[in-house]
């Protein structure tokens, strides 16, 4: 692959000062220059110093979906080191040297893949040459293996006492790759490298940051759509460790010395609200949901050929509503975050999946510069997509503004799950026209959402396949805060369409896997439109489904099929259900993912077995009630997780097809409800239209 | 009026309410970090610790309740991670965010102690009160597994 040097540097690299080149770019980059003064610091991604420590830095912050793990594993990869040697660091918000410091979309492999191997095999390069000139050797028949460079008399150099020269190397315009088959550590399992931290109860969370004369708050927010008239905080600062409690943008916080005292506090905090419009309930949503479907003021998303021509002609006609509702993200650390707000300087640390926006949306709060910002990432226990709101973040800087102090603002569980910013509730209307050899030839959807924008996704399968097509969107506002949560609209689209393809099949005789492949084969051959998937990966992992499950060739096991394509990545899966003392049970999900080139075999099927369960459990139990405004229940007794005695088998398997990685933080999540759903009909025939199923 | 708890061996003298959580002890005022909060009405179990050898959920047990009691947490299971329980996780790469693992972790080594030789059901029982949001529920059946193998020897 060419490289500009420009380009590589713009890309990822920053060199230590011995290095020749550059320095105008260099110079003006002040935040970096902590960086680049480091000994060894060949690029943005990794540092090699004359002791020979190899340190990789990880940018993008780490969820639980393994990316400090993975992303460090390309780069060694590349650099020809052993696993042992490195040491791995987590970089903090750093937007002069890394681009995409964020986690959300399952992009993150799938954007710095590249970029990682480059920034490994560009040092491998460096390395090879400084002990070709050293050797007085041609650099083609020097080779490098676990940190050492091997001449082609037997010299050996190891990469520490080549770092000095090496740093001296122009950075090589052309970079060569391994071929894949040489991979040493890639597609291996690799433990997680925090995991000696995580057994021994290291503190690497946000809610384990403790700063010099830090104090605790928690804040009391409104009902969703009310305002803040009054409120009586004499109870309150008269109780023991309590420092102030003050007000802004319609929320009270209490400041202490610590979370009982504040806790115990806030139990004597009387808030008085008030409203413009009438507060929002469970009632009011199913009334917009209502209006939404006879709406004639619907976004249409998609058009293909003559929908409503081709339904009137059909020869079948099915149709099924399925509907959703607002879910908490629910993570096991609830929300917090730091702030320090000093003249002149704010320090954010804490759990944020976008520490850039945090950073952006500071500035903006505060209107301060954002180079005065600085941004230390966490550990974060869990997001789905919550940490994507920086709304805690905000909050945090708010409170120290106006307090004068650093803090780290707690939320109570409580707070978390009545507090937003919600998986969005949908409403789907679809309606599918069948000709009398039972082929699809008339499809219809609409997404009506609150707050989810456009909740279609207009251009995914079994679009392509089918001639007439009309898929519109309704998005009605709402008070209540929605955000993407893991796998966003397609972690309820994906069942609903998947349970109702199984019902389309039913009607038209087919077995649902062949009609899928069928349907793929037609878009092969001639795709109707747009497509946004690869129809043979799509049929690959529906392949490899049917024979890993034995589809239909297991006497007393119910199966249900569903595949989804999602973040560039496909998972096909087959869900069993047995019936056990007269009740449907779910006893194996079998799943087959093509996301590319698997990076951590470990951290990939911790990825597809956790969504799997995650959307599994949220498809039978969550469910949040919205009444007056007010969100219900707040916490574990009554919003149902699902637990370790509730989960069936679960097979992973990967397509690992070397193309270049794809997502997989999400993708396993959006077929899940469907398999599952598809099995228990299978086993009682009766099929869900609303989630949650219990 | 102080009040003295043993923690991982240690006495340890508090000024604090004594209603005050274990929990909230622990991570406020001891510097303990290691135990989590996650709902504070011990439905989740990720603050487990134990309480003379029992696991306990210390987000709700106040420290008047707790007395002479030996109390010991994530931090004093083994500071250099070699508990068989610890081991086991490691070695399975268990975690995913790693936020419940402490209490998972805690479950789990009390667990084995009571009963070296879990059954599969007995150790999908036994650790069925703690949520991983993560869903390691798998991996976590079978690091318990390990870890008891790893006692026997």
């Amino acid at each position: 692959m060419k490289t500009s040097r420009r380009n590589f540097i713009q890309q990822t690299a920053l060199f230590t000062s011995v290095f020749t080149l550059g320095f105008d770019w260099f110079e003006s980059k002040g935040a970096a220059m902590a960086i680049a003064n480091e000994p060894g610091r060949f690029n943005a991604f990794l540092s090699i110093d004359s002791t020979g420590k190899i340190r990789l830095y990880s940018p993008n912050p780490e969820i639980g979906q393994g990316i400090k793990t993975a992303f460090p594993v390309v780069v060694a990869e590349e650099l020809d080191v052993d696993w042992k040697q490195v040491e791995v660091l987590q970089a903090n918000l750093d937007t002069q040297n890394f681009e995409r410091q964020l986690t959300g979309g399952s992009g993150a492999l799938k954007h710095s893949w590249e970029r990682l191997r480059k920034a490994g095999a560009t040092v491998r390069q460096m390395m090879v040459k400084a002990a070709a000139n050293q050797w007085k050797v041609d650099a083609s028949t020097c080779k490098t293996s676990k940190g050492f460079v091997l001449g082609p008399s037997g010299q050996k150099a190891s990469y520490g006492s080549l770092a000095t020269e090496a740093a001296k190397i122009p950075v090589p315009s052309t970079v060569t790759y391994k071929d894949r088959k040489d991979y040493k550590i890639i597609g291996t399992r690799v433990r997680g490298v925090d995991n000696q931290a995580i057994v021994t109860g290291k503190p690497v969370f946000g809610i384990d940051i403790r700063k010099p004369d830090m104090v605790f708050a928690q804040i009391v927010r409104p009902p969703f759509g009310a305002t803040l008239k009054s409120f009586s905080a004499d109870d309150v600062k008269k109780m023991p460790g309590i420092i102030d409690v003050v007000s802004f943008k319609n929320k009270v916080a209490i400041v202490g010395k610590s979370t009982y005292e504040i806790m115990q506090a806030r139990q004597n905090l009387t808030c008085s609200y008030g409203s413009d419009a009438p507060l929002e309930s469970n009632e009011t949503h199913q009334a917009w949901f209502d209006a939404g479907m006879k709406s004639d003021k619907a976004t249409v998303q998609r058009k293909d050929g003559d929908f409503a021509k081709a339904i009137s002609e059909a020869a079948k006609v099915i149709e099924a509503t399925y509907e959703c509702p607002f879910i908490s993200h629910s993570p096991m650390e609830p929300m917090n975050f730091f702030a320090d707000v000093k003249p002149g300087s704010v320090l954010l640390a804490g759990p944020t999946q976008v520490p850039q926006p945090a950073q952006k949306a500071v500035a903006t709060l505060l209107g301060v510069p954002e180079n005065t910002i600085q941004v230390e990432l966490t550990k974060m226990g869990g997001g789905f997509g919550r940490r994507l709101s920086n709304d805690f973040a905000l909050e945090a800087a708010e409170l120290s503004s106006i307090i004068k102090k650093p803090v780290l603002v707690m939320w109570t569980r409580e707070d978390d799950m009545g507090g937003g910013t919600y998986r969005p509730a949908v409403r789907y209307h679809f309606k599918a026209g069948i000709d009398v050899q039972g082929n699809i030839t008339a499809f219809y959807l609409r997404g009506v959402g609150l707050n989810a924008g456009n909740s279609t996704r207009q251009d995914n399968f079994p679009v392509g396949a089918i001639d007439h097509v009309l898929i519109e969107s309704v998005d009605q506002k709402s008070a209540v805060t929605t955000g993407p949560w893991r796998a966003p609209i397609t972690n309820f689209l994906g069942f609903a369409e998947q349970a109702f393809l199984d019902e389309v099949a039913e009607a038209a005789g087919k077995d649902p896997i062949q009609m899928r492949l069928d349907l793929l084969a037609r878009v092969k051959s001639n795709p109707v439109g747009k497509i946004t998937y690869e129809p043979d990966r799509f049929a690959e992992v529906i392949r490899q489904v049917a024979e890993k499950s034995g589809w239909k060739k297991k006497p007393g096991v119910h199966q249900g099929f569903s595949v989804y394509y999602s973040h560039f990545s496909y998972v096909a899966q087959v869900a069993e259900v047995q019936v056990k003392n007269g009740k449907p049970q779910v006893t194996q999900v079998t799943a087959v993912t093509d996301c590319g080139e698997v990076v951590n075999l470990s951290g990939a099927e911790n990825q597809v077995k956790g969504a799997i369960i995650d959307g599994m459990g949220h498809a039978m139990f969550a469910k949040l009630n919205i009444q007056a405004g007010v969100t219900s229940p707040t916490n574990f007794n009554a919003y149902r997780m699902i637990r370790g005695n509730e989960v069936p088998k679960i097979d992973a398997y990967f397509v690992n097809n070397g193309i270049s990685p794809t997502g997989l933080g999400e993708p396993a999540l959006p077929p899940t409800g469907g398999s599952i759903a598809n099995a228990i009909y299978a086993a009682t025939k009766k099929r869900f239209y609303k989630q949650p199923f219990y | 009026m102080a009040i003295t708890l043993t923690i991982n061996r240690k006495k340890v003298s508090l000024d604090i309410d004594s209603n005050t959580p274990l929990l909230w002890a622990l991570r406020d005022h001891v510097g303990l970090l290691g135990t989590k909060y996650g709902c504070g009405i011990a439905q989740c179990g990720a603050c487990t610790v134990w309480v003379n050898g029992e696991p306990m959920r210390s987000c709700v047990l106040p420290i008047s309740a707790v007395g002479n009691a030996q109390i010991t947490t994530i931090e004093g299971l083994d500071p250099a991670g070699k508990h068989p329980v610890q081991e086991a996780w490691d070695e399975l790469d268990v975690p995913q965010c790693g936020y419940c693992q402490a209490g998972q972790i805690m479950t789990a080594a009390a667990l084995l102690k009571k009963n070296p030789r879990p059954s599969k059901q007995e150790i999908i029982d036994g650790m069925a009160g703690n949520i991983c949001r993560c869903g390691t529920y798998h991996r976590i059946q079978e690091a318990v597994a390990l870890a008891a193998k790893k006692v026997k020897k």
